[in-house]
C-alpha cells in the first residue's frame, strides 16, 4: 500500500513536471513572461528529480553508497554549473549554453552505456530496448562532440577546418553508425567491444559534422544539437518508461528543430546544406569581385560631425560589438546624441552575432531601452529616412551580395539594406571578411566610409568628439 | 514484422504522447519573437536536463557492489545536473536583463 502511495506521489509529480515544461515553454516565448517561465519550469525540474530520488525506489540502508553518490553528484553538478553560469560574460553566452548542452547529450549517452551493461547480463535481451539504448547513445554523443567543437570554436580555440573530402567522410561515418547500429539490433549482438565502437563513431562523426561549419552557421548548429539533447532525454524517458522525461525530451526535441528551421529560413539555407555541408568554402563563388575600388576612410572627426548633425541614426551591430564589449559604450553615444536631437534606433538583424537574439541580450544587457530596437523588416522600412547608418562590427548581415550576386553563398538571405541610409559608416577592425568568409562590397560603397579599429575604442572616440562640438 | 507490431503495441500510449508532445512542441514555441531566440533555446536546453532522472535511476537501482554502474552512474549524474542547473541559471541571467529595461 505505501508503495503504491508513492509510486502514485511519483508519478502525480511527473505530471506536475511535464506542466510545468510546457508552461514554461511557452511563457518563454512572450517578454513579460519569460523570467517566471524559466523559473517555473526550473521548480517543475526540481520536484521531478528529488520526487525520483524519494518516490521511485523503496529507500533501504543497504544502498547508503548509492544515495550519497547521488547527492555528492547533485552537489558537485550544482556548484559548478553555477558558478560558471554567473561567472560566463553575457557575449560568451552561446558557447555556454553549448557547453550545457553537451553536457545533457554526454549524460544521455553515458546512461545508455551503464543500460547497455545491464541488458548484457539480462537473460531475455528485448530489441526494442537494444535500439532505444542504442540510439540513446549515438544521439547523446553525437550532441555531446558537436557541441563541444561548437564551444569551442566560438570561444576561438578551435578553428575551421575542412577536411578534404568531409562531406563523403561524414556520410560513411554515418552510414556506418546506422549500419552498426542496425546490425547489432537484428542480431542481437551484446558485445562491449562493438558498443565502444558504435560510441567512438558517434563522437567522431560530432566532431567531424560541427568542425567545418562556420560561424555565420553556428546558431543552427547550436539549435539543432540542442534538439538532439532533447530527443536523446526522450529515448531514456522510452527506456525506464518515464513521462516526464518523455515529455521534457521530446517537447525540447521539436521546438528545437522548429527554431532551428525558423533560423535556416532566415539565412536562406536548407538544413540538409548545413548538415551535409559546411559554408561554401567562400572560394568557389564570389572569385568575380576583383573589381572592387578602395575603400574610403574616414577620420574620428568626421564622423563625429556627420552623426551629430543628423537627424536620424541606426545603428547596425553584430559579433564584432560583442568581441568589443562595446554594448555600454554605444548605449552612452546614444544618450548623448539623443541629447543633442538626434534620433537613434538600432536595426537587429535576426542572426546578428553568434546565435539568433544575440544582439538583443547584449543590448539590454547595456539598458537600451527595448522600443529602439527595430526588426529587420521595419528597420528596413525607415532606411530611405535614416541619415547615418553606423554598421558596429557587422559583415554578412549587411552584405549587398546577398541581394545582387547570384553566385554568392548567401544569396536570398535577408539582409539589412543600409545602403538605402544617406551615409554609411562601418566600424571594423580591419578589412578581413565576416564569418561566412566573402568580400563584402558594401565597403566600397560610395555612400560608405570605414573607420578601422577595435569597436569600443573607436565609439569611445567618437563619444568624447561629439561632446566636444 | 511481428515482433515490430507487437513493440508498437506495447508502447502504444507513449507514441501517442510523443505524437501529441511533437506537435506540442511545435505549437508553442511558434509565436516567438526574435528577441527572445536565444534565451528560448537556453531554456530549452535547461529542460532536457531532465535526463538526470535516467541517472538518478540508474543510481538507485544499481546494486551497491556493482561499481561499473555506480562510477558512470555518479558522472551522470553530475553531467546532468551540470545541463539542469548551468541551463536555468544562464537562462535567467539573460532574463534578468530584460526585466531590468522594462521597469
Amino acid at each position: 500500500m505505501t508503495e503504491l502511495l508513492g509510486l502514485s506521489i511519483l508519478e502525480l509529480c511527473y505530471i506536475v513536471a511535464s506542466i510545468t515544461f510546457i508552461l514554461g515553454l511557452k511563457m518563454l516565448s512572450s517578454p513579460d513572461k519569460a523570467r517566471k517561465g524559466n523559473l517555473i519550469a526550473g521548480y517543475g525540474m526540481g520536484l521531478a528529480i528529488f520526487a525520483t530520488i524519494f518516490f521511485k525506489e523503496e529507500l533501504t540502508p543497504d544502498k547508503w553508497l548509492n544515495y550519497s553518490l547521488i547527492l555528492g553528484g547533485l552537489i558537485v553538478g550544482t556548484v559548478i554549473g553555477t558558478r560558471m553560469a554567473l561567472k560566463v560574460k553575457m557575449t560568451a553566452m552561446p558557447q555556454m549554453v553549448s557547453f550545457f548542452n553537451g553536457m545533457g547529450g554526454a549524460c544521455a549517452a553515458v546512461i545508455s552505456l551503464v543500460e547497455f551493461d545491464h541488458l548484457r547480463h539480462n537473460s531475455n535481451p528485448e530489441t526494442g530496448m537494444l535500439i532505444v539504448i542504442l540510439l540513446g547513445l549515438i544521439i547523446g554523443s553525437v550532441s555531446f562532440s558537436g557541441s563541444m567543437i561548437a564551444y569551442g570554436k566560438l570561444e576561438g580555440k578551435i578553428n575551421d577546418k575542412a577536411l578534404p573530402g568531409g562531406q563523403i567522410i561524414n556520410i560513411l561515418l554515418l552510414l556506418a553508425l546506422f549500419g552498426l547500429a542496425i546490425w547489432m539490433s537484428f542480431t542481437g549482438n551484446l558485445s562491449p567491444a562493438l558498443l565502444y565502437i558504435l560510441l567512438g563513431i558517434s563522437l567522431l562523426y560530432g566532431v567531424l559534422f560541427v568542425m567545418p561549419i562556420g560561424g555565420a552557421d553556428m546558431p543552427v548548429v547550436i539549435s539543432l544539437l540542442n534538439s538532439f539533447t532533447g530527443m536523446a532525454a526522450a529515448f531514456g524517458g522510452f527506456l525506464y518508461g518515464n513521462q516526464a522525461m518523455l515529455t521534457g525530451g521530446i517537447l525540447v526535441g521539436s521546438a528545437g528543430t522548429i527554431l532551428t528551421v525558423l533560423m535556416c529560413t532566415a539565412m536562406n539555407r536548407s538544413l540538409t546544406n548545413v548538415i551535409i555541408g559546411s559554408f561554401g568554402g567562400g572560394s568557389s563563388s564570389s572569385e568575380k569581385s576583383g573589381e572592387q575600388g578602395t575603400a574610403k576612410e574616414i577620420s574620428v572627426t568626421d564622423a563625429a560631425i556627420l552623426l551629430a548633425y543628423a537627424n536620424k541614426v541606426s545603428v547596425v551591430p553584430g559579433y564584432g560589438l560583442a568581441v568589443a564589449q562595446a554594448q555600454h559604450t554605444i548605449h552612452n553615444l546614444e544618450k548623448i546624441l539623443e541629447e543633442k536631437g538626434v534620433e537613434m534606433n538600432y536595426a537587429i538583424h535576426p542572426v546578428a552575432g553568434r546565435m539568433p537574439g544575440h544582439m538583443n541580450v547584449l543590448l539590454a544587457e547595456a539598458d537600451v531601452p527595448y522600443p529602439k530596437l527595430l526588426e529587420m523588416e521595419d528597420a528596413n522600412e525607415d532606411m530611405s529616412s535614416t541619415d547615418v547608418v553606423l554598421v558596429i562590427g557587422a559583415n554578412d548581415v549587411v552584405n549587398p551580395a546577398a541581394e545582387t550576386d547570384a553566385g554568392s553563398p548567401i544569396y536570398g538571405m535577408p539582409v539589412i539594406k543600409v545602403w538605402n541610409a544617406k551615409n554609411i559608416i562601418v566600424l571594423k577592425r580591419s578589412m578581413g571578411k565576416g564569418y561566412a568568409g566573402i568580400e563584402n562590397e558594401l565597403f566600397f560603397h560610395d555612400k560608405n566610409r570605414m573607420l578601422f579599429g577595435d569597436a569600443k575604442d573607436s565609439l569611445e572616440k567618437l563619444i568624447a568628439e561629439v561632446k566636444n562640438l | 514484422m511481428e515482433e515490430i507490431l507487437s513493440l508498437f503495441y506495447e508502447n502504444r500510449e507513449f507514441i501517442f504522447l510523443i505524437i501529441v508532445s511533437v506537435f506540442l512542441g511545435i505549437e508553442v514555441i511558434s509565436n516567438v519573437p526574435a528577441v527572445l531566440h536565444t534565451p528560448l533555446m537556453s531554456g530549452a536546453n535547461a529542460i532536457h536536463g531532465v535526463v538526470i532522472i535516467g541517472s538518478i535511476i540508474i543510481m538507485l537501482q544499481a546494486d551497491p557492489t556493482n561499481y561499473y554502474a555506480l562510477i558512470l552512474g555518479f558522472i551522470a549524474v553530475v553531467l546532468g545536473t551540470l545541463n539542469v542547473v548551468g541551463g536555468f541559471v544562464v537562462t535567467n541571467r539573460m532574463l534578468e536583463m530584460f526585466k531590468k529595461k522594462s521597469k
